[in-house]
């Protein structure tokens, strides 16, 4: 295969003494999905935050088609360009109308014409469902709604690659489908994701291949598939079982007060 | 008791008309030079900026910390001494954007500081430089943030001018004080005094609440 889109090799990250990411390495393919996931606290979201170089590294490389990411290196901005991110907590920004928001960084930062770029915006805004929310501002919408519109900003800079930070993760339930659906739209148009997400069932049907985080390790990578029916490891098979809650019910109906104790071990593991 | 001698009044108007005049003048000048100097040192310190950070936190202690008389006798004896000329009117005025830079530092830096941190980082993946993110994204938030803080500002430096007098600045304080030491009229003096920095002042103070009343109705709160 031609050389990879994104290329992490031995990265590692600290704050402080404290290790949060341990000699990670992976690339991604251009137009593949990686969905990764693992307990809170694992380094998901760091990781994410170290490729947009929105936190310093202390070891290894990350690079962008060949081009290394570099904190103090003039051209990161110009980097980051190409690379589009959505925030769990939306950031929107609450003083521009969501066309305004679309629009702030293809004009002034990519000198587009503001009519042609709003052009696309707006055909963006339709595929979202949002095509009359054009002049609301972010306080006006739902959560979902303020997610979409954050997720065609992001498109509208035309980015090589998009990461997600659990984009769903501050949403009420009913409005998590709105927002996968719009993502799950994005991996049918071939664009190339990272996505770090608490929500499995949309990771398998998502994922081209999943890498499993732990202790600020890769723990396992595999495809959906594989990972979900057969993981390797004993921690990803722990916390697989999670999410699984027939598992939990049936030992409570037969009483067995030892079963639930090392569910609770479980969930204070993390 | 005796009641106000109107004709007294009539007669000295104009004098006291001239005097606001010069309150205002030299009031907004200084006010505006409060404005660009507290914007450049709230930048500096929101931005931790090394070296300069700590001068504009000097400079923040020593203007905040002395009074403005002490500041304006510096600037109007001390820098002649130190071969600077200067003229009462560039005294004002330099004396009172010393003091307001400031308090004006002061009331942006907690506008910016109010602005959460991840929009500066969200205005960053999209590609735009420090700049760009600090002109579009974060300093339209925290202007609207900083209001309150900044017509405060704004009403309490207009009154400090009050102390211009004291470089024989023709102000109304001055005005106040010469026509009592002249005609002894001190009830009638001081009811000039009180209506012109009311003229002055009100306008001020009521344009603060509806700026005010206004930006909240944007609600900008996420």
């Amino acid at each position: 295969m031609s050389q990879p889109l994104l290329s992490i090799s031995h990265l590692t990250k600290k704050f402080g003494d404290n290790v949060i990411l341990n000699d990670i390495s992976f690339t991604v393919e251009q137009g593949e999905v990686i969905v990764i996931i693992g307990p809170s606290g694992c380094g998901k979201s760091t990781l994410l935050r170290c490729i947009n170089a929105l936190e310093p590294i202390q070891g290894g490389e990350i690079a962008l088609g060949g081009d290394v990411i570099d904190r103090s290196a003039n051209n990161l901005p110009a980097l980051r360009r190409r690379i589009g991110m959505v925030f769990q907590s939306y950031e929107l920004f609450p003083h521009l109308t969501v066309i305004d928001n679309i629009l702030l960084a293809p004009c002034k930062v990519l000198r587009r014409k503001r009519e042609e770029a709003r052009a696309e915006a707006l055909t963006l805004l339709k595929r979202v469902g949002l095509l009359e929310k054009e002049h609301s501002y972010p306080r006006e919408l739902s959560g979902g709604q303020k997610q979409r519109v954050a997720i065609v900003r992001a498109l509208c800079m035309h980015p090589e690659i998009l990461l997600f930070d659990e984009v769903t993760a501050a949403l009420d339930p009913e409005m998590v489908r709105e927002v996968l659906d719009v993502v799950l739209d994005l991996a049918r148009q071939g664009r190339t994701m990272l996505i770090v997400t608490h929500e499995m069932q949309f990771a398998r049907a998502i994922a081209d291949r999943v890498l499993f985080l732990d202790g600020g390790r890769i723990a396992e990578q595999a495809p959906p598939e594989e990972f979900f029916e057969h993981p390797k490891t004993e921690r990803a098979r722990q916390f697989l079982n999670m999410f699984e809650f027939d598992a939990v019910k049936s030992p409570r109906e037969a009483e067995q007060p030892a079963a639930c104790g090392t569910a609770e071990q479980d969930r204070t593991g993390d | 008791m005796t009641v106000l001698n109107w004709e007294f009044i009539a007669k000295y108007l104009p004098l006291y008309r001239e005097a606001a005049w010069l309150t205002l003048r030299l009031g907004l000048i200084g006010i505006a030079l409060s404005i660009l100097i507290g914007l450049i040192c709230a930048i500096v310190q929101y931005d931790k900026v090394p070296v300069l950070r700590r001068i504009v936190g000097a400079y923040i202690e020593l203007s905040r910390n002395t009074p403005l008389l002490i500041q304006l006798f510096f600037i109007y004896y001390g820098l002649p001494k130190l071969g600077i000329r200067t003229d009462p009117a560039s005294c004002g005025i330099a004396g009172l954007a010393f003091l307001g830079g400031s308090y004006m530092a002061e009331a942006f830096r907690s506008g910016l500081e109010a602005v959460d941190a991840v929009q500066l980082e969200s205005a960053y993946s999209l590609g735009m430089t420090k700049w760009q993110a600090m002109w579009y994204v974060i300093l339209p938030q925290a202007a609207s943030i900083s209001v309150p803080a900044f017509m405060a500002n704004v009403i309490f430096l207009l009154k400090e001018t009050s102390v211009f007098s004291a470089v024989s600045l023709m102000d109304l304080m001055f005005t106040a004080k010469d026509l009592i030491g002249l005609y002894s009229k001190t009830t009638e003096c001081l009811f000039l005094l009180v209506v012109f920095y009311l003229l002055i002042l009100l306008p001020v103070s009521i344009l603060g609440s509806v700026l005010e009343r206004r930006l909240r109705h944007a609600g900008f709160g996420a």
